[in-house]
């Protein structure tokens, strides 16, 4: 489920250079009033999601990265990337949103729509 | 090729299965064709827990020593369900109960015991329709898997119960019955319980256990008949008076099982008399266990029956034929009633040479009974408390030479401990009763590749008996086979993602000289990157690399990549370091403009002597540290943290050490010092301990004399444990350096997040005083080098400030570039959810 739906209301949003985050971190985006969490794992990926965990509100974009997943800083939840499913907890899943990397190495998310 | 022998034996209980399984064990299979009777149709069961299924505290399952499927894997023909009916002793046949025949080579007899039923009057069922068994409705015997079955059916519907027996089976019967409900009455012939174990001082503290628990106890009750027509109603007595019950258990003592033997015209007197190499009267036909008489002794303990089959098993495999049995010492360990138990040897004095020590605590339900003679332990009672049982397990199977005060048996005084620790004991030193397993066999089957708590006990029957020495065992098997050990493999790995024990990963890590948390996940897993191993594989490489090490930030856990503590609003708490607990005006001054400056929500005294500012956020983090001019506190990892002090010699009345000192000179060295879990330190100026300094990691106490205790492995979270008085020494120099000799040693050997109160006990005590204080190992100087390097190589990571490791490394939030959107992009690639960002040129 998405946070936003409809596909007339899908845009791309450029956030700036990938060299924004550290390589294997991910970091918290502000766009408007959405909060979203972008991740660069070593694996060369991009992914996005929503910013806090369902769980407690941890910020997700702090959390351990690899495999694939992220690892809430706060308790230790296990959320897969590309799917936002949890791993061995039962929160909801986490909203994603498309995510990628122009050949001028910005990363773009895409928001609304699927 | 020879023929097999034939090897028949009559009884698949505890004696007859094990018998089987130790000649097995012994010889190649191929030699031997191994044919068994067996009264019950199912495999082999541990009886000694059927009062466990009774309590409803084991199924029925749970109990099975060798299913069905052993004797098919093992090539034993087992008669499930058909009893021995006659031996031909001159043909050397056995006769089955369903007519069959089965010759044999060595034949043995492993009856056991029946139980004794005494003639009450109006015990038989008055018409034959009521009941399968001998005995009325409602009446039991305690034997049996079906037993208890039937038992339990019955208990179900109905309210009392009455147990006549007040011997260890009955009481067990009394307990699994109380346990499920019923109203329970123990009726005894004898003037106290279990008479047969215990003196009467002990048999009256343990029937207030009892009494307490809910049972009735009724002693020097002769019981003639029983009430009731189609059902037991109740019980008469002799002296006239009744009692009610819906439901009996006769628990009256048992009698060895001799009715073959005897109908074969082998020598019976109480039990099968056999000789020291367990024959009985015909040399081809031997006997073991309850049933067997051995030089005017019947055992029916499960330890000296297990050391009966061990030399017949011998002797048939021809592993040591001359092998001969010499009798047991009885002793024993028990729960009867929840109520703990042990008791050995001889329970009475023999004469008044004996020495007699008693210490009773009727309040806690305490007793504790020692027989003294020439010096020696001959026999023990202890009732309540079993904590000093092994202690003296050891002295009495050893007739060991006992200490001048007896009651430091019974209570450990000073620095002579009773309870000796898994790696301390010797290797004679027999861990399990039941099955008479020494720690240097459990040692042994780790040595021989046995990798698993569960094959230790497998192979050597360690713990398989009544299940009480397990902790032992698991304490032994952890101290001796440490990180190699593998429960549940994947438990000992030292990080789930990376298939190694630490050892092992060490050694890896050093043979291909991988340098940071990426490279070992590319070698050593395979290229998976397991987000769960990051941090425990940064805090290793750390350890081992010290500043050569390739550092990832996002290996680290968050607070370590920002140097501070998050909390649950993603703010941040800030912990300066305050050596000692001792600070200035000055300090404190600037601290109090920092907090006003950043409009700190909260400045609070922490546990640890110093001061946190919360409420800060991320980005004001560099700044604050700017600000403060002061080294960070390490507050937010998993390091050394800080060494609380007392005022010590400066200014306390008491103080006879200068613990302010010290603990300044403390911090001052290890300040930041990472290790696998956190470290807290304290030192006191004396033994008042007003820093807590015995409930810490490590800890100094100042005594009179210039002298100072160094105790370790101390708690007061939410595990408490004093620490362990490692060793007293001169100097505070001596303190610094066995201190930072005691953290290497940790932070090589412990496990991610074990903290030491977990770690000094694995080790055991004895093993760390040796390889920090006696230098057991040699590699004290080793360890006091490598601290060294690692202390040389500290860095305050506050300099962060000035140099931060990435441009956002201190950004909470980012906002999205200004240019809007990026059109000339690959626009159908980015609205795949993940985009493969090496494909876009990275």
């Amino acid at each position: 489920m998405s946070a936003v739906v409809g596909t007339h209301a899908a845009h791309q949003v450029n956030l700036g250079s990938l060299d924004r985050i550290p390589v294997g971190e991910g970091r918290t985006f502000a766009i408007d009033d959405l909060e979203i969490a972008v991740f660069r794992p070593r694996s060369g990926e991009v992914f996005a999601t929503q910013a806090s965990c369902p769980h407690a509100n941890g910020p997700l974009a702090d959390g351990f990265v690899g495999n694939g997943k992220v690892v809430c800083p706060f308790h230790a939840y296990r959320f897969d990337l590309a799917t936002g499913c949890p791993e061995g907890n039962s929160c909801a899943p986490l909203t994603t949103y498309p995510a990628g990397v122009t050949s001028a190495g910005d990363v773009v998310v895409t928001l609304g729509g699927r | 090729m020879t023929s097999p022998h034939r090897l028949v034996v009559i009884g698949n209980g505890m004696a007859g299965a094990r018998l089987v399984e130790d000649v097995l064990a012994r010889a190649n299979g191929d030699r031997f064709q191994v044919t068994m009777f067996g009264d019950e149709p199912y495999g082999n069961y541990n009886r000694i827990l059927l009062s466990g299924v009774l309590a409803g505290t084991q199924q029925p399952d749970d109990i099975f020593i060798n299913p069905l499927d052993w004797y098919t894997d093992n090539n034993v023909t087992l008669h499930a369900g058909i009893g021995a009916a006659r031996i031909d002793r001159e043909a050397k046949v056995v006769y089955g109960s369903d007519g069959r025949a089965e010759p044999y080579d060595t034949l043995v007899i492993a009856t056991g015991s029946v139980p004794f039923v005494p003639p009450f009057e109006n015990l038989a069922p008055t018409e034959p329709a009521h009941g399968p068994g001998p005995y009325k409705d409602g009446v039991y015997v305690f034997r049996t898997l079906e037993d208890c079955e039937r038992m339990l059916a019955r208990a179900a519907d109905v309210k009392s119960a009455a147990v006549i027996g007040g011997g260890l089976l009955g009481l067990e019967a009394a307990r699994g019955l109380s346990g499920r409900g019923l109203e329970v009455n123990v009726v005894h012939l004898m003037e106290h319980l279990m008479e047969m174990q215990l003196d009467r001082d002990a048999g009256l503290m343990l029937q207030k256990s009892m009494e307490s628990l809910g049972v009735k106890v009724h002693l020097g009750k002769a019981t003639t008949g029983l009430l009731g027509n189609g059902s037991v109603t109740g019980l008469q007595f002799k002296d006239g008076s009744t009692l009610d019950c819906d439901l009996l258990v006769v628990a009256a003592g048992i009698r060895p099982n001799v009715a073959l033997a005897r109908s074969a015209g082998l020598e019976i007197k109480r039990g099968i008399v056999v000789s020291d190499g367990m024959a009985t009267s015909d040399p081809s036909i031997c006997a073991v266990g309850e049933c067997a008489e051995h030089r005017g002794l019947v055992y029916g303990l499960v330890a000296p029956l297990w050391e009966q089959t061990a030399v017949l098993a011998d002797r048939i495999s021809g592993r040591v034929e001359d092998k001969v049995y010499e009798g047991s010492r009885t002793s024993t360990k028990l729960k009867v009633m929840g109520v703990d138990l042990a008791v050995m040897g001889e329970k009475q004095s023999r004469d008044a040479d004996d020495e007699v020590v008693t210490y009773a605590e009727p309040g806690r339900g305490v007793y504790h009974k020692l027989i003294v003679r020439d010096g020696k332990l001959v026999g023990a009672i202890l009732l309540g408390d079993t904590s000093a049982a092994p202690a003296l397990q050891q002295l009495f199977d050893r007739s060991t030479s006992l200490p001048e005060s007896r009651a430091s048996l019974l209570f450990p005084m000073g620095d002579a401990p009773a309870q000796l620790s898994a790696a301390d004991m010797p290797d004679d030193a027999q861990i399990c009763n039941c099955n008479g397993v020494s720690k240097g066999a459990i040692v042994g089957a780790l040595r021989n590749g046995c990798k698993t708590f569960k094959a230790v006990c497998d192979a050597t029957r360690a713990g398989t008996g009544c299940g009480s020495c397990k902790v032992q065992v698991k304490a032994i098997v952890e101290a001796v086979a440490g990180d190699n050990l593998q429960d549940d493999p994947a438990a000992h790995y030292y990080v789930p993602g990376v298939a190694m024990a630490k050892r092992e990963l060490i050694g890896a890590i050093k043979d291909m000289n991988l340098r940071s948390v990426s490279q070992v996940f590319d070698v050593l897993a395979a290229g998976r990157e397991d987000p769960g191993s990051k941090a425990g594989l940064a805090s290793l490489l750390k350890t081992m690399w010290g500043n050569d090490v390739v550092e990832e930030r996002d290996a680290r856990f968050i607070n370590d990549r920002v140097h501070a503590n998050i909390q649950k609003d993603r703010t941040y708490s800030v912990v300066p370091r305050i050596f000692g607990g001792v600070t200035s005006a000055a300090d404190l001054r600037k601290i109090a403009d920092v907090a006003d400056k950043y409009n700190v929500r909260m400045v609070k005294i922490t546990g640890g002597q110093r001061i946190d500012l919360l409420g800060l956020t991320r980005e004001q983090l560099p700044e604050v540290w700017k600000d403060l001019g002061m080294p960070s506190g390490h507050a937010y990892t998993k390091a050394f943290r800080t060494c609380k002090t007392c005022v010590g010699t400066e200014f306390c009345r008491f103080g006879v050490g200068d613990s302010t000192a010290l603990g300044i000179a403390i911090e001052k060295r290890f300040q930041g010092l990472e290790s696998p879990a956190k470290m807290k330190l304290a030192t006191a100026g004396c033994p008042r301990n007003c820093s807590e300094a015995t409930v810490k990691d490590i800890g100094a106490v100042a005594i009179e004399g210039g002298r100072w205790e160094i105790y370790i492995g101390g708690a007061a979270g939410a595990h408490v444990r004093k620490g362990d008085l490692l060793t007293t020494v001169d100097s505070q120099d001596e303190v610094i350096t066995l201190t930072g000799r005691f953290m290497q040693w940790y932070r090589e050997e412990a496990k991610y997040l074990e903290r030491t109160y977990d770690f000094v006990p694995r080790m055991g005590l004895e093993r760390v005083r040796a390889v920090i204080v006696d230098d057991a190992e040699g590699i004290a100087a080793r360890l006091d080098a490598d601290m060294q390097t690692t202390v040389d190589s500290f860095v305050d990571p506050w300099l962060e400030a000035h140099a931060p490791v990435h441009p956002s490394q201190f950004s909470q939030v980012l906002e999205p570039a200004a240019v809007p959107v990026a059109v000339e992009v690959r626009a159908s690639r980015a609205e795949a959810l993940a985009f493969r960002g090496a494909e876009a040129g990275r």
